[in-house]
Protein backbone atom coordinates (compact mmCIF):
# COMPACT_ATOMS: atom_id res chain seq x y z
CA UNK A 1 0.00 0.00 0.00
CA UNK A 2 1.38 3.63 -0.55
CA UNK A 3 1.89 4.55 2.54
CA UNK A 4 2.47 8.25 1.62
CA UNK A 5 -1.37 8.08 0.62
CA UNK A 6 -2.70 7.61 4.32
CA UNK A 7 -4.34 10.83 5.37
CA UNK A 8 -4.58 12.29 2.37
CA UNK A 9 -7.72 13.28 0.44
CA UNK A 10 -7.94 10.76 -2.82
CA UNK A 11 -10.05 11.05 -6.19
CA UNK A 12 -11.85 7.77 -7.93
CA UNK A 13 -9.61 5.97 -10.13
CA UNK A 14 -6.53 6.36 -7.96
CA UNK A 15 -4.27 3.52 -7.49
CA UNK A 16 -4.02 3.35 -3.74
CA UNK A 17 -1.93 0.06 -3.58
CA UNK A 18 -0.85 -3.13 -5.04
CA UNK A 19 -2.23 -6.77 -3.86
CA UNK A 20 0.78 -8.98 -2.90
CA UNK A 21 0.20 -12.35 -2.88
CA UNK A 22 0.93 -13.30 0.73
CA UNK A 23 -0.39 -10.10 2.22
CA UNK A 24 -4.01 -10.05 4.14
CA UNK A 25 -5.65 -7.02 3.44
CA UNK A 26 -8.93 -6.07 4.86
CA UNK A 27 -10.58 -3.27 2.10
CA UNK A 28 -13.41 -1.22 3.85
CA UNK A 29 -15.79 1.27 1.75
CA UNK A 30 -14.87 3.47 -1.37
CA UNK A 31 -11.89 0.66 -2.01
CA UNK A 32 -11.92 -2.05 -4.03
CA UNK A 33 -9.41 -4.66 -6.18
CA UNK A 34 -9.07 -4.57 -9.64
CA UNK A 35 -6.51 -7.25 -10.88
CA UNK A 36 -3.66 -6.69 -8.64
CA UNK A 37 -4.13 -3.33 -8.02
CA UNK A 38 -6.38 -1.41 -4.99
CA UNK A 39 -8.31 1.56 -6.58
CA UNK A 40 -10.58 4.12 -4.71
CA UNK A 41 -13.41 4.41 -5.70
CA UNK A 42 -14.65 7.52 -4.31
CA UNK A 43 -13.98 10.86 -3.28
CA UNK A 44 -12.22 11.74 0.51
CA UNK A 45 -9.86 10.48 2.76
CA UNK A 46 -7.67 7.72 2.87
CA UNK A 47 -7.39 5.82 6.06
CA UNK A 48 -5.42 3.22 7.86
CA UNK A 49 -5.85 1.02 10.52
CA UNK A 50 -2.41 -0.93 11.08
CA UNK A 51 -1.88 -3.58 10.42
CA UNK A 52 -4.21 -3.97 7.79
CA UNK A 53 -7.37 -2.17 7.58
CA UNK A 54 -8.06 0.34 4.40
CA UNK A 55 -10.84 2.32 3.76
CA UNK A 56 -11.89 5.72 2.25
CA UNK A 57 -13.46 8.25 4.93
CA UNK A 58 -16.46 9.99 2.70
CA UNK A 59 -19.24 11.98 3.35
CA UNK A 60 -22.32 11.34 1.58
CA UNK A 61 -26.48 12.04 1.88
CA UNK A 62 -27.66 8.87 0.95
CA UNK A 63 -27.34 5.93 2.77
CA UNK A 64 -26.68 2.23 1.29
CA UNK A 65 -27.90 -0.62 3.42
CA UNK A 66 -24.96 -2.48 5.56
CA UNK A 67 -25.48 -5.77 7.99
CA UNK A 68 -25.26 -5.03 11.31
CA UNK A 69 -25.46 -1.57 11.18
CA UNK A 70 -28.64 0.92 13.37
CA UNK A 71 -30.85 2.94 11.66
CA UNK A 72 -33.70 4.68 12.77
CA UNK A 73 -36.92 4.43 10.32
CA UNK A 74 -40.63 5.50 9.65
CA UNK A 75 -43.16 2.89 9.10
CA UNK A 76 -44.93 3.34 5.63
CA UNK A 77 -47.15 -0.07 5.49
CA UNK A 78 -48.25 -3.36 7.02
CA UNK A 79 -48.07 -5.54 3.90
CA UNK A 80 -49.12 -9.37 5.27
CA UNK A 81 -46.74 -10.57 8.57
CA UNK A 82 -44.36 -7.63 7.81
CA UNK A 83 -43.77 -3.79 8.43
CA UNK A 84 -42.70 -1.63 5.77
CA UNK A 85 -39.96 0.83 6.79
CA UNK A 86 -38.39 3.85 5.38
CA UNK A 87 -34.16 3.81 5.93
CA UNK A 88 -33.40 6.22 3.68
CA UNK A 89 -32.00 3.77 0.62
CA UNK A 90 -32.99 2.94 -2.60
CA UNK A 91 -35.78 0.22 -1.37
CA UNK A 92 -37.98 0.19 1.73
CA UNK A 93 -37.11 -2.41 4.21
CA UNK A 94 -39.04 -5.01 5.74
CA UNK A 95 -39.23 -6.24 9.42
CA UNK A 96 -41.34 -8.95 10.35
CA UNK A 97 -44.00 -9.01 13.23
CA UNK A 98 -42.18 -11.15 15.10
CA UNK A 99 -38.77 -9.78 15.63
CA UNK A 100 -39.69 -7.60 18.41
CA UNK A 101 -39.39 -8.59 22.06
CA UNK A 102 -42.25 -10.51 23.64
CA UNK A 103 -44.04 -10.50 20.24
CA UNK A 104 -45.84 -13.51 19.42
CA UNK A 105 -48.54 -14.57 16.53
CA UNK A 106 -51.17 -13.77 19.11
CA UNK A 107 -49.48 -10.70 20.88
CA UNK A 108 -48.76 -8.53 17.87
CA UNK A 109 -46.21 -5.07 18.52
CA UNK A 110 -48.34 -1.77 19.06
CA UNK A 111 -46.52 0.01 15.80
CA UNK A 112 -48.55 2.28 13.54
CA UNK A 113 -47.74 3.28 10.12
CA UNK A 114 -45.66 6.69 10.84
CA UNK A 115 -44.09 5.62 14.01
CA UNK A 116 -40.58 5.59 14.28
CA UNK A 117 -38.34 2.49 14.64
CA UNK A 118 -34.88 1.80 15.88
CA UNK A 119 -33.55 -1.10 14.34
CA UNK A 120 -30.76 -3.09 12.83
CA UNK A 121 -30.31 -4.06 9.68
CA UNK A 122 -29.98 -8.45 9.65
CA UNK A 123 -29.86 -8.54 5.73
CA UNK A 124 -28.67 -6.04 3.07
CA UNK A 125 -27.17 -7.07 0.11
CA UNK A 126 -27.33 -5.16 -3.02
CA UNK A 127 -30.13 -7.20 -5.04
CA UNK A 128 -32.46 -7.81 -2.34
CA UNK A 129 -34.84 -5.54 0.44
CA UNK A 130 -32.66 -4.62 3.40
CA UNK A 131 -34.52 -6.60 6.54
CA UNK A 132 -34.49 -5.29 9.84
CA UNK A 133 -34.96 -6.21 13.05
CA UNK A 134 -35.88 -5.42 17.09
CA UNK A 135 -34.26 -7.81 18.80
CA UNK A 136 -30.89 -9.63 19.06
CA UNK A 137 -30.17 -13.39 18.80
CA UNK A 138 -31.50 -14.17 21.88
CA UNK A 139 -34.95 -12.41 21.62
CA UNK A 140 -33.65 -8.77 24.03
CA UNK A 141 -34.17 -5.56 22.19
CA UNK A 142 -31.42 -3.40 23.60
CA UNK A 143 -33.14 -0.26 23.25
CA UNK A 144 -34.58 -1.35 19.82
CA UNK A 145 -37.95 -0.61 19.15
CA UNK A 146 -40.50 2.36 18.69
CA UNK A 147 -38.70 6.05 19.68
CA UNK A 148 -41.36 7.36 21.65
CA UNK A 149 -43.60 10.55 19.88
CA UNK A 150 -42.68 12.96 22.52
CA UNK A 151 -39.08 13.16 20.48
CA UNK A 152 -37.92 14.94 17.38
CA UNK A 153 -36.00 13.25 14.56
CA UNK A 154 -33.91 15.02 11.88
CA UNK A 155 -31.29 14.00 9.14
CA UNK A 156 -28.27 15.22 8.75
CA UNK A 157 -25.23 13.84 6.69
CA UNK A 158 -24.05 9.90 6.95
CA UNK A 159 -20.32 11.75 8.15
CA UNK A 160 -22.30 13.15 11.23
CA UNK A 161 -23.73 10.58 11.98
CA UNK A 162 -20.85 8.79 12.48
CA UNK A 163 -19.51 11.12 14.41
CA UNK A 164 -22.08 11.61 16.90
CA UNK A 165 -21.95 7.42 17.21
CA UNK A 166 -17.94 7.80 18.09
CA UNK A 167 -16.79 7.67 21.84
CA UNK A 168 -15.48 11.17 22.27
CA UNK A 169 -17.73 13.43 20.52
CA UNK A 170 -16.80 16.53 21.35
CA UNK A 171 -20.48 18.08 20.45
CA UNK A 172 -22.71 15.58 22.75
CA UNK A 173 -20.24 16.16 25.61
CA UNK A 174 -20.51 20.14 25.39
CA UNK A 175 -24.44 19.37 25.50
CA UNK A 176 -24.88 17.00 27.92
CA UNK A 177 -22.54 19.55 30.01
CA UNK A 178 -25.62 21.97 29.64
CA UNK A 179 -28.51 19.69 29.11
CA UNK A 180 -30.26 16.67 30.15
CA UNK A 181 -31.37 14.80 27.08
CA UNK A 182 -32.18 11.33 25.08
CA UNK A 183 -30.71 10.60 21.83
CA UNK A 184 -30.69 7.89 19.00
CA UNK A 185 -28.52 7.67 15.95
CA UNK A 186 -29.16 6.01 13.42
CA UNK A 187 -26.26 5.46 10.75
CA UNK A 188 -28.64 6.34 8.27
CA UNK A 189 -28.23 10.08 8.77
CA UNK A 190 -31.47 10.02 10.79
CA UNK A 191 -31.48 11.21 14.68
CA UNK A 192 -33.80 11.13 17.19
CA UNK A 193 -33.16 13.50 20.51
CA UNK A 194 -35.78 14.20 23.74
CA UNK A 195 -35.37 16.36 26.20
CA UNK A 196 -37.61 18.20 28.79
CA UNK A 197 -39.03 21.12 26.78
CA UNK A 198 -39.76 22.05 23.12
CA UNK A 199 -36.94 24.92 22.87
CA UNK A 200 -34.38 22.66 24.29
CA UNK A 201 -35.13 19.78 21.89
CA UNK A 202 -35.07 22.76 19.00
CA UNK A 203 -31.67 23.95 20.50
CA UNK A 204 -29.95 20.36 20.43
CA UNK A 205 -30.84 19.57 17.05
CA UNK A 206 -29.56 23.40 15.87
CA UNK A 207 -26.17 22.45 18.13
CA UNK A 208 -25.71 19.70 16.61
CA UNK A 209 -26.69 20.28 12.79
CA UNK A 210 -24.28 23.44 12.95
CA UNK A 211 -21.04 20.93 14.60
CA UNK A 212 -20.60 19.46 11.54
CA UNK A 213 -17.66 21.44 10.41
CA UNK A 214 -16.87 23.09 13.73
CA UNK A 215 -13.46 22.29 16.18
CA UNK A 216 -13.98 21.86 19.52
CA UNK A 217 -13.42 25.16 20.80
CA UNK A 218 -15.52 26.43 18.27
CA UNK A 219 -18.06 24.37 19.02
CA UNK A 220 -18.28 25.56 22.41
CA UNK A 221 -19.04 28.86 21.53
CA UNK A 222 -21.59 28.09 19.03
CA UNK A 223 -23.16 26.48 21.81
CA UNK A 224 -23.13 29.27 24.06
CA UNK A 225 -24.32 31.57 21.56
CA UNK A 226 -27.09 29.81 20.71
CA UNK A 227 -28.16 29.15 24.70
CA UNK A 228 -27.79 32.71 24.85
CA UNK A 229 -30.31 33.82 22.59
CA UNK A 230 -32.72 31.11 23.23
CA UNK A 231 -32.87 32.77 26.71
CA UNK A 232 -33.22 35.98 25.93
CA UNK A 233 -36.82 35.44 24.32
CA UNK B 1 -3.39 27.45 -26.15
CA UNK B 2 -4.71 28.28 -22.77
CA UNK B 3 -8.11 27.66 -21.16
CA UNK B 4 -9.94 30.15 -19.26
CA UNK B 5 -9.97 29.98 -15.68
CA UNK B 6 -12.01 27.21 -14.41
CA UNK B 7 -14.23 27.25 -10.70
CA UNK B 8 -15.98 25.07 -9.18
CA UNK B 9 -18.50 24.72 -6.18
CA UNK B 10 -20.04 21.35 -4.24
CA UNK B 11 -22.38 21.15 -1.80
CA UNK B 12 -24.57 23.91 -2.81
CA UNK B 13 -27.51 22.83 -3.08
CA UNK B 14 -29.67 21.18 -0.02
CA UNK B 15 -32.20 18.64 -1.02
CA UNK B 16 -30.47 16.65 -3.60
CA UNK B 17 -27.71 14.07 -2.76
CA UNK B 18 -25.11 15.89 -4.41
CA UNK B 19 -24.60 19.41 -6.62
CA UNK B 20 -21.73 21.63 -8.36
CA UNK B 21 -20.92 24.18 -10.39
CA UNK B 22 -18.85 24.30 -12.81
CA UNK B 23 -17.83 27.63 -14.41
CA UNK B 24 -15.63 27.70 -18.19
CA UNK B 25 -14.77 31.39 -17.98
CA UNK B 26 -18.59 32.82 -17.59
CA UNK B 27 -20.33 29.67 -19.25
CA UNK B 28 -21.82 28.16 -15.84
CA UNK B 29 -23.69 25.07 -15.46
CA UNK B 30 -25.01 23.57 -11.86
CA UNK B 31 -25.55 19.77 -11.87
CA UNK B 32 -27.53 17.52 -9.09
CA UNK B 33 -27.51 14.15 -8.72
CA UNK B 34 -30.16 12.33 -6.82
CA UNK B 35 -28.86 8.50 -6.25
CA UNK B 36 -28.71 5.82 -5.64
CA UNK B 37 -32.51 5.84 -5.15
CA UNK B 38 -36.00 4.64 -6.24
CA UNK B 39 -36.76 3.37 -9.56
CA UNK B 40 -39.95 3.21 -11.62
CA UNK B 41 -40.36 -0.88 -12.52
CA UNK B 42 -40.55 -0.05 -16.32
CA UNK B 43 -37.13 1.70 -15.85
CA UNK B 44 -35.27 -0.77 -13.60
CA UNK B 45 -32.72 -2.90 -14.47
CA UNK B 46 -31.95 -6.03 -12.91
CA UNK B 47 -28.25 -5.62 -12.51
CA UNK B 48 -27.30 -2.20 -13.10
CA UNK B 49 -28.51 1.29 -12.15
CA UNK B 50 -30.24 3.05 -14.24
CA UNK B 51 -28.74 6.82 -15.10
CA UNK B 52 -31.44 9.21 -16.10
CA UNK B 53 -29.91 12.31 -17.44
CA UNK B 54 -32.23 15.90 -17.87
CA UNK B 55 -30.77 19.21 -19.29
CA UNK B 56 -32.75 22.04 -18.89
CA UNK B 57 -31.34 24.59 -21.07
CA UNK B 58 -31.28 28.75 -20.18
CA UNK B 59 -34.10 29.85 -22.13
CA UNK B 60 -36.78 28.27 -24.00
CA UNK B 61 -37.74 24.42 -23.42
CA UNK B 62 -36.40 21.44 -24.00
CA UNK B 63 -36.11 20.16 -27.74
CA UNK B 64 -34.24 17.85 -29.56
CA UNK B 65 -30.52 19.41 -29.25
CA UNK B 66 -31.36 18.84 -25.65
CA UNK B 67 -32.31 15.29 -26.51
CA UNK B 68 -28.87 14.63 -27.98
CA UNK B 69 -26.71 16.50 -25.15
CA UNK B 70 -28.54 14.13 -22.74
CA UNK B 71 -27.60 11.21 -24.59
CA UNK B 72 -23.96 11.90 -24.64
CA UNK B 73 -23.96 12.62 -20.91
CA UNK B 74 -25.78 9.67 -20.09
CA UNK B 75 -23.00 7.36 -22.15
CA UNK B 76 -20.22 9.04 -20.74
CA UNK B 77 -22.08 8.48 -17.15
CA UNK B 78 -22.29 4.87 -17.65
CA UNK B 79 -18.92 4.16 -18.94
CA UNK B 80 -17.85 5.86 -15.38
CA UNK B 81 -20.28 4.68 -12.96
CA UNK B 82 -20.10 1.25 -11.51
CA UNK B 83 -23.57 0.98 -12.22
CA UNK B 84 -23.54 -2.77 -11.35
CA UNK B 85 -23.21 -2.41 -7.51
CA UNK B 86 -26.77 -0.70 -7.72
CA UNK B 87 -29.21 -2.95 -9.40
CA UNK B 88 -32.73 -2.03 -9.25
CA UNK B 89 -32.20 1.74 -8.25
CA UNK B 90 -31.96 4.86 -10.21
CA UNK B 91 -29.81 7.74 -10.40
CA UNK B 92 -30.85 11.01 -11.57
CA UNK B 93 -28.76 13.91 -12.75
CA UNK B 94 -29.84 17.13 -13.65
CA UNK B 95 -27.95 20.08 -15.19
CA UNK B 96 -29.53 23.24 -15.38
CA UNK B 97 -27.42 26.20 -17.76
CA UNK B 98 -26.88 29.25 -16.01
CA UNK B 99 -24.98 31.36 -18.40
CA UNK B 100 -23.47 29.93 -21.84
CA UNK B 101 -20.26 31.35 -23.50
CA UNK B 102 -19.25 28.73 -25.08
CA UNK B 103 -18.05 25.22 -24.12
CA UNK B 104 -21.29 24.05 -22.94
CA UNK B 105 -21.00 20.51 -23.38
CA UNK B 106 -17.53 19.68 -21.81
CA UNK B 107 -18.85 21.94 -18.88
CA UNK B 108 -21.82 20.22 -18.01
CA UNK B 109 -19.59 16.63 -18.50
CA UNK B 110 -17.12 18.53 -15.71
CA UNK B 111 -20.26 19.69 -13.58
CA UNK B 112 -22.02 16.10 -13.57
CA UNK B 113 -18.59 14.48 -12.90
CA UNK B 114 -17.98 16.75 -10.22
CA UNK B 115 -21.73 16.86 -8.64
CA UNK B 116 -21.48 12.45 -8.83
CA UNK B 117 -17.82 12.52 -6.65
CA UNK B 118 -20.09 14.81 -4.15
CA UNK B 119 -22.86 12.62 -4.21
CA UNK B 120 -20.66 9.26 -3.22
CA UNK B 121 -21.73 7.55 -6.34
CA UNK B 122 -19.36 4.94 -6.81
CA UNK B 123 -16.88 5.31 -10.04
CA UNK B 124 -13.91 3.49 -11.70
CA UNK B 125 -12.63 6.85 -12.54
CA UNK B 126 -13.68 10.81 -13.20
CA UNK B 127 -14.20 12.86 -16.88
CA UNK B 128 -12.58 15.63 -17.68
CA UNK B 129 -14.01 17.41 -21.06
CA UNK B 130 -12.76 19.87 -22.80
CA UNK B 131 -13.62 21.62 -26.37
CA UNK B 132 -11.65 22.37 -29.29
CA UNK B 133 -12.34 24.93 -32.17
CA UNK B 134 -10.03 25.25 -35.63
CA UNK B 135 -10.37 29.68 -36.37
CA UNK B 136 -10.65 30.26 -40.12
CA UNK B 137 -6.98 30.85 -39.90
CA UNK B 138 -6.48 27.55 -39.49
CA UNK B 139 -5.50 28.42 -35.81
CA UNK B 140 -6.47 25.84 -32.74
CA UNK B 141 -7.52 27.18 -30.22
CA UNK B 142 -9.22 25.12 -27.04
CA UNK B 143 -12.21 26.32 -24.77
CA UNK B 144 -13.50 28.66 -27.08
CA UNK B 145 -15.54 31.73 -26.00
CA UNK B 146 -19.31 31.59 -27.77
CA UNK B 147 -17.80 34.24 -30.21
CA UNK B 148 -14.88 32.10 -31.41
CA UNK B 149 -17.23 28.97 -31.78
CA UNK B 150 -19.59 30.45 -33.97
CA UNK B 151 -16.96 31.66 -36.19
CA UNK B 152 -14.52 29.20 -36.27
CA UNK B 153 -14.63 25.22 -38.45
CA UNK B 154 -16.50 22.64 -37.71
CA UNK B 155 -14.52 21.36 -33.84
CA UNK B 156 -14.20 18.72 -31.80
CA UNK B 157 -14.97 18.07 -28.04
CA UNK B 158 -13.26 15.12 -26.26
CA UNK B 159 -13.56 13.58 -22.67
CA UNK B 160 -11.00 11.39 -21.17
CA UNK B 161 -10.86 9.02 -18.48
CA UNK B 162 -8.14 10.19 -15.71
CA UNK B 163 -7.46 7.33 -14.40
CA UNK B 164 -7.07 4.90 -17.31
CA UNK B 165 -6.27 7.66 -19.88
CA UNK B 166 -8.67 6.20 -22.03
CA UNK B 167 -10.68 8.63 -24.52
CA UNK B 168 -13.94 8.00 -23.55
CA UNK B 169 -15.39 9.56 -26.56
CA UNK B 170 -15.02 12.60 -29.08
CA UNK B 171 -17.67 14.48 -30.94
CA UNK B 172 -17.04 15.84 -33.97
CA UNK B 173 -19.70 18.90 -35.33
CA UNK B 174 -21.14 18.76 -38.91
CA UNK B 175 -21.77 22.40 -40.89
CA UNK B 176 -24.63 22.77 -38.47
CA UNK B 177 -23.21 23.84 -35.05
CA UNK B 178 -25.38 22.40 -31.99
CA UNK B 179 -24.14 24.38 -29.61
Amino acid sequence: MQQELVGSVVLPGDVVGVVRGDVELKLGPGVRREQDKIVATKCGVFRLRKPNMYWIDINQKRYVPVAKEHVIGIVTGKPGENFRVDIGSSQQALLPFLAFEGATKRNRPNVQIGDLLYCEISVANKDMEPELVCVDGSGKSHGMGVLSIDGFMFRCSLGLARKLLADDCPILKTLSARFSFEIAVGMNGCVWVKSKSVTNTILISNCIENSEYLGIDEIEKMVDQLVQSAHSY
Amino acid sequence: MSLRSLSCEQSLLARCDGSARFKHGETSVVAAVYGPGDVKPNKEIINKATIEVTFKPKTGLPGCAETALEKILQDTCEAVILTSLHPRSSISIILQVEHDDGSLLPCCINACCVALMDTGVPMRGFVCAVACAVQQSGEEIIDPTLEQEQVSRPGRCAGWDWATDLSIWMLSNSEHVIF
